[in-house]
């Protein structure tokens, strides 16, 4: 092989998996244009934007579930990732026990009794999957996820239709998981909370990159405050000076 | 027991062997559409087969296999709905497929045998071209099964796991034409379907595994054929109608019986 194949850049130590110039289309069109983003071990990355701004995509092109249009995903060697998709919802005509569905992931494996525990899925492992509610089938998912021993643990959403506590209370599990094991945590996150105090860093992403770094630096940003701008003041544990007004269509415009 | 018997209730059986584990996928990947799809779609495999002189089974094969392509690659197509792809192609397959029919000098075509199927004419080449189907199609399963249920429930948490999607899909649907193809014979064109859904919808209520569930599937398809061909020759009832109709009967039976069970 020559030189002119490139057989893609080692990866800098510390770094699990990063992305160069990935875009993903359909039909013609971008859903991703020319995404970069690097993800080292021990970091929390969220991955904030409105809807429809491609972020499962980012999320399913990063791990491979979907085909690049241009650029490449670079992994390091081995990487392991945990999954927890944005919804899962399993068909009562397939009768599958939370035992088995975590089992499906580990074959010939012993059960993660450990995360079993942690997530308090014990009481819920001969329950048929259809059955569980939303923060139930989330709790299993976080333990199928860890059940492989991940580098990197990615999560779409995981508070959805959680209520607040079980919400807090994820996210102290992801934060704990991180501390003690050392995984890359990516999520994509509606909560403003967790973004601004959970999160090592942000990217704001409207089809492609709109802003990223510490959530400080983000929250200062027009994008961020497009975004949030509406919950920033009733939300109480930050307070900020409002030096300009929105518009009605959320446009930041500077006080006169 | 009459030779013509025992040839009949060995392709029934053999079938239902084959049509429980592949059945229990149509029916958690919602694909009874499909099925359909490709049995109407068969009708032009007949037609081919007749003309041709290609061996029947094969030319059956085939054509579903050929519509399954088409089917899938109109996935790209996001202007034509799934739904309507199917209606276009099978119909489509099978309009040819009378058409051809009717000027093969035909006329001495018995289309209701391929219609409706007529077990009870099964040779013994029959039988065979069954029963090698159904080993195949059980081996296959078998090997996939795990990854099968896995990429059922999320395609793309079971492509993490290291599970080929896309291959998946597409030995599913060869899979399902090669039981067309198999099945044509005992309960015809259009009433394959039937014996692929009902036994294990069946089988439902009494599975709290998918293992469960396929083995029920395979004995309440089992348990149809005899039943239905005995009803079949005590009152000269066409047979594989008489099949579908009891395996329709142990449908209504579990919703009683499935009911009850839950509620103690």
């Amino acid at each position: 092989m020559t030189k002119q194949v490139d057989p893609g850049t080692p990866l800098d130590s510390g770094v699990v998996l990063e992305a160069r110039g990935l875009s993903v289309s359909r039909g013609g069109e971008f859903l991703l244009q020319d995404v970069d983003m690097v993800l080292h071990a021990h970091e929390i990355v969220t991955l904030i934007g409105p809807n429809g701004a491609g972020k499962s995509t980012l999320l399913s092109a990063l791990l491979g579930i979907i085909p690049l249009s241009a650029g490449r995903v670079n992994r390091k060697p081995g990487l392991v990732v945990g999954y927890v998709p944005q919804r899962l919802r399993v068909d009562p005509v397939l009768p599958v026990t939370v035992a088995r569905f975590i089992a499906l992931s580990t074959p010939g494996a012993p059960p993660p009794l450990e995360w079993v525990k942690r997530f308090g899925c014990d009481p819920l492992l001969h329950r048929p999957m259809h059955a569980l509610s939303g923060g139930e089938t989330q709790r299993v998912l976080l333990t199928r996820a860890m059940s492989r021993n991940p580098d990197l643990l990615v999560l779409d959403e995981p508070a959805q239709g959680l209520d607040l506590a079980g919400e807090e209370q994820l996210h102290g599990m992801i934060d704990a998981v991180r501390r003690e094991r050392g995984v890359a945590v990516l999520l994509v996150s509606h909560n403003l909370h967790f973004v601004m105090a959970g999160a090592d860093r942000v990217i704001c992403l409207n089809r492609h990159i709109c802003c990223s770094g510490s959530p400080t630096t983000v929250r200062a940003t027009p994008e961020f405050q497009l975004l949030f701008g509406d919950k920033l003041p009733g939300v109480g544990f930050y307070q900020h000076h409002h030096d300009h007004q929105h518009t009605p269509r959320g446009v930041v415009r500077e006080q006169p | 027991m009459e030779e013509f018997m025992m040839r009949a209730l060995l392709s029934g059986i053999g079938i239902a062997l084959a049509a429980g584990p592949l059945g229990v996928f149509v029916v958690w990947r919602r694909m009874a559409y499909f099925g359909d799809a490709l049995a109407h779609a068969a009708l032009l495999g007949v037609a081919l087969g007749l003309i041709t002189g290609w061996h029947m089974n094969a030319a059956i094969a085939g054509v579903c296999l050929a519509v399954a392509l088409l089917v899938t690659w109109m996935h790209s197509r996001p202007e034509v709905p799934t739904d309507a792809a199917l209606g276009i192609f099978s119909h489509g397959a099978m309009a040819l497929g009378l058409i051809t029919v009717a000027l093969a000098d035909g006329a001495r075509v018995d289309l209701m045998a391929y219609l409706f199927g007529d077990v009870l004419a099964a040779g013994w080449e029959d039988v065979a071209w069954i029963w090698s189907g159904t080993a195949v199609v059980l081996l296959v399963i078998r090997r996939h099964w795990h990854d099968w249920i896995n990429a059922t429930i999320h395609e793309g948490l079971a492509s993490l796991d290291g599970v080929n999607v896309a291959r998946m899909r597409l030995i599913f649907m060869l899979l399902t034409a090669l039981v067309t193809a198999a099945a044509i014979k005992v309960v015809g064109a259009m009433l394959i379907t039937a014996l692929l859904v009902i036994p294990p919808t069946a089988a439902r209520p009494f599975s709290t595994t998918p293992e469960g569930m396929a083995v029920g599937a395979v004995l309440i398809g089992g348990a149809s054929t005899p039943l239905g061909l005995l009803a079949s020759y005590h009152w000269d009832l066409p047979s594989g109608p008489a099949i579908v109709l009891v395996a329709a009967f142990f449908f209504a039976l579990s919703l009683v019986a499935g009911k009850k069970g839950r509620a103690s």
